[in-house]
């Protein structure tokens, strides 16, 4: 039983209740549940806008509606709440506001609580140094959905982040998105319902260990998006378990993560120096782990693409870890058919699916990526000639890479 | 419409607008005070008119931010000896001890019905904004302390007699009548004094709070004073409060964007500007996205025009399109799609406005409909 399944049965009863022809005996959480909290709403953005550095704001258990976003800008503040299951910010009566608690301050931490149902961004942190998110579950409870809000938990442009023991369910784009940060450590965390389960994105030296992405569209995504000041690079990937990220794609087309093929493990797209090892990676249909360029999320322009964008990953090494079934229900046309034709109709593409895309200038040796990963093979799909021929040659991929430096905050 | 509208403006305001009363300033540099009247800076005076304190000085923009069509008063304040320093490109920076101000209204007719109407010519009256014309929303104070500026938000209380801190900000529950008679519904927000800031800091690495109007390209233009017509980098240049400011130089202009005679680019480019540039900048808390829409900002190419440009984390923002300006194609681009919106996961700006501003996205469209070329994929 997942958590979300374990909060419904808890408020089953409530609701079994109230159905039964009692309705003045309506339990007090189910009516607050209707109501936004006005008094609290202020009282706590008061607290917010009062805090002075090294208070600790605590939110009591209970369930707490909000009609417009909170916010933060002091340094130095910790949120804290009674358990993710026990303190819960509901936006569901949002009226104004792009997510639920917008924070822009340094040394801040968030723990053990739950914002849920936020029309845009559940939690977001824009620039600071020191951010710990801990134990805070993100979640759209009607499940997925176009209209849920983007991300769940969405530290941009941070510097020693770490987001550890959180839930997110139900993004319509991330559940997890660190970007254009630096000094990460995501660990412990589980993402389920998602379209990209948990997301790098043009960051520099990040670990992410030992979290559950499943039944997301993609579970983990490592990727450099273009025109941003910072590059992305140097992320280790390892002791995870990624499996059946089979979800429809429900994001808005034009959105990144629109492009990622359901059944999609680990993607990583345009980033360079990526470790991926020691995951246990199982079911994901359409690949378990997919390398691409920039060119395959089809939104490469000339108008709009600073020249100096690298589309090409390099330097990926992907070692050691447990692969088990996947490939054998890909979510794309090409995929689909390309499937057929070489691996039968009961066959699997391989463990790992390359888009093919080189870059032409650098060096014929440059390493681009390397496996060594028992029997997991390498599909080159020859994104750039439009999948006229795949190749099944494993010859390029027989290197190494030294091992990416452990993150330490 | 457009030329009636400023002569009107003119004509009402020369006449006797915002003359200032006897009321002095008060500049609190430690603590807040509860009453807007506290400050001594807009105060509802017995002629029944919202007056200006002495040493007020009022100001417009050639292009404001859209805000829910509300119309605004805004106002500065040196203290008297000091001055603010001219400079180019960003707000005049005013001394500590400077207060400005910015009254949100909206026109009433004489039922008391709320209007959302462009004309202002009635919104003035004696010496100041005429009570039995207007319903007063808010009031923003910027103070610049010591450690800097803050930004404090006040709201007008029922019976039009003060405004009252609210740090938390508010809700409020309008309806205005459209030109058309047809009604508008919604809830007005009043940000809190964090989001004041989330358009102020205009940088958002330092954090500091900054004004945002009164620098040279938005304030450079006429201003129809009591005493009459000036320039209003001169008039304050000549009150005293402005030093650095050479008449005979060019100095930076932003187009009226309502103005027909403008060329076209120049128009959407204030309108941008003014209403996205404060986030949409290389400091600003919009870097995130890449796209620029700050002037006077470099020549913006390789997508942070927003050109041909595939967003970052616009999540639902898209709208399932696929580049931020889509040349010739208006309603394919997603900087269209979120002006067009209300629905505070999509729309653009984030904050000030529950309504969209139909006469900015016809301007923004209009704009990106002239352009020619196309977003080839490739790869």
């Amino acid at each position: 039983m997942n958590l979300h399944q374990i909060f419904i049965a808890l408020t089953l009863p409530a609701a079994l209740l109230a159905s039964c022809g009692e309705p003045t005996q309506k339990s007090a959480s189910q009516s607050e549940m209707g109501q936004v909290n006005l008094a609290y709403q202020k009282q706590l953005q008061l607290q917010l806008l009062d805090a002075k550095p090294g208070d600790i704001i605590t939110i009591p258990e209970g369930f707490f509606s909000f009609d417009r976003s909170l916010s933060l800008t002091v340094d130095g503040v910790t949120i804290r709440g009674a358990g993710h299951d026990k303190t819960i910010l509901s936006f569901k009566n949002q009226i104004a506001g792009a997510e639920g608690l917008l924070v822009t301050a340094n040394d801040f931490t968030i723990e053990h609580l739950a914002i849920e149902d936020t029309i845009g961004d559940a939690l977001k942190v824009n620039e600071g140094n020191n951010i710990v998110i801990r134990g805070v579950r993100t979640e759209w409870t009607n499940g997925p959905d176009k209209d849920n809000g983007a991300y769940g938990i969405y530290p941009v442009q941070t510097t020693n982040v770490l987001v550890e023991d959180c839930i997110a369910i139900g993004a319509s784009d991330a559940g997890i998105y660190i970007g254009q940060s630096r000094n990460i450590i995501m660990r412990r965390n589980r993402a389920e319902y998602n379209v990209a389960g948990l997301e790098v994105e043009n960051s520099i030296n990040a670990d992410v260990y030992e979290n559950v992405a499943t039944n997301n569209t993609g579970g983990i995504l490592v990727f450099n998006l273009p025109n941003l000041e910072q590059r992305g690079y140097q992320t280790r990937v390892h002791h995870n378990q990624v499996f059946e990220n089979n979800l429809k794609n429900f994001a808005h087309k034009g959105a990144i993560v629109a492009s990622v093929p359901a059944g999609t493990g680990i993607i990583i797209s345009a980033n360079d120096q990526v470790e991926i090892f020691e995951n246990v990676i199982k079911n994901n249909k359409t690949s378990n782990v997919v390398v691409s360029s920039y060119f395959s999320i089809g939104s490469m322009t000339e108008a709009g693409i600073k020249e100096s964008f690298d589309p090409y990953p390099e330097e990926i090494y992907i070692h050691d870890n447990i692969f088990e079934g996947g490939g054998n229900s890909p979510d794309m046309l090409e995929m689909k058919a390309l499937r057929i034709a070489m691996f039968g109709l009961k066959g699997r593409l391989p463990d790992i699916l390359w888009d093919g895309f080189a870059n032409p200038e650098l060096p014929a040796d440059t390493k681009r990526l390397c496996v060594q990963n028992g029997a997991a093979e390498v599909i080159n799909i020859d994104g750039p000639n439009g999948n006229k021929s795949p190749s099944m040659d494993q010859s390029a991929y027989d290197c190494t890479l030294p091992p990416l430096p452990e993150v330490t905050l | 419409m457009n030329q009636k509208w400023f002569l009107g403006f003119g004509v009402l305001l020369t006449l006797a607008a915002c003359a200032p009363t006897e009321q002095s300033v008060s500049v609190f540099l430690e603590e807040n005070p509860e009453n807007l009247s506290d400050w001594g800076v807009v105060v509802v005076a017995k002629s029944g008119s919202l007056a200006l304190g002495q040493h007020v000085v009022p100001y417009d923009l050639n292009t404001p931010l859209f805000t829910d069509a509300a119309h605004k008063l805004r106002t500065l304040y040196v203290p008297p000896g000091r001055f603010a320093n001219y400079r180019t490109s960003q707000a005049l920076d005013f001394p500590v001890g400077s207060v400005l101000s910015k009254t949100f209204f909206y026109p009433k007719d004489d039922a008391g019905q709320l209007l959302n109407t462009k004309y202002t010519g009635d919104d003035f009256a004696g010496e100041g904004l005429n009570l039995a014309k207007v319903r007063l929303i808010e009031t923003r104070v910027l103070v610049h302390r010591e450690a800097g500026w803050v930004a404090l938000p006040y709201i007008w209380n029922e019976a039009q007699t003060d405004a009252v801190l609210e740090r938390t900000g508010g809700v409020q529950s309008l309806t205005l009548q459209l030109p058309d008679g047809d009604q508008q519904s919604f809830a007005y927000v009043v940000p809190n004094a964090n989001q004041c800031a989330g358009c102020h800091a205009v940088n958002a690495t330092t954090k500091q709070i900054a004004p945002i109007g009164p620098a040279p390209r938005h304030l450079n233009k006429v201003y129809p004073y009591v005493d009459g017509e000036q320039n209003q980098l001169a008039h304050l240049s000549d009150l005293g409060i402005l030093d650095g400011f050479n008449p005979a130089e060019q100095h930076p202009r932003n187009a009226n964007w309502q103005d027909e005679r403008a060329l076209l680019e120049g128009r959407a480019a204030a309108y941008l500007d003014i209403n996205c540039g404060h986030c949409h900048n290389p400091h600003g808390a919009a870097d995130t996205s890449a796209l620029y829409l700050d002037l006077p900002g470099d020549d913006y190419t390789g997508g942070n025009s927003g050109l041909c440009k595939p967003p970052v984390a616009a999540g639902q923002g898209t709208g399932g399109r696929k580049f931020d300006i889509v040349p010739g194609q208006a309603e394919a681009s997603i900087l269209w799609y979120r002006m067009n919106s209300t629905n505070p996961a999509v729309m653009m700006p984030e904050l000030g406005r529950s309504t969209i501003d139909h006469e900015g996205v016809a301007l923004i469209a209009n704009w990106i409909n002239a352009m020619s070329g196309e977003c080839k994929i490739e790869g």
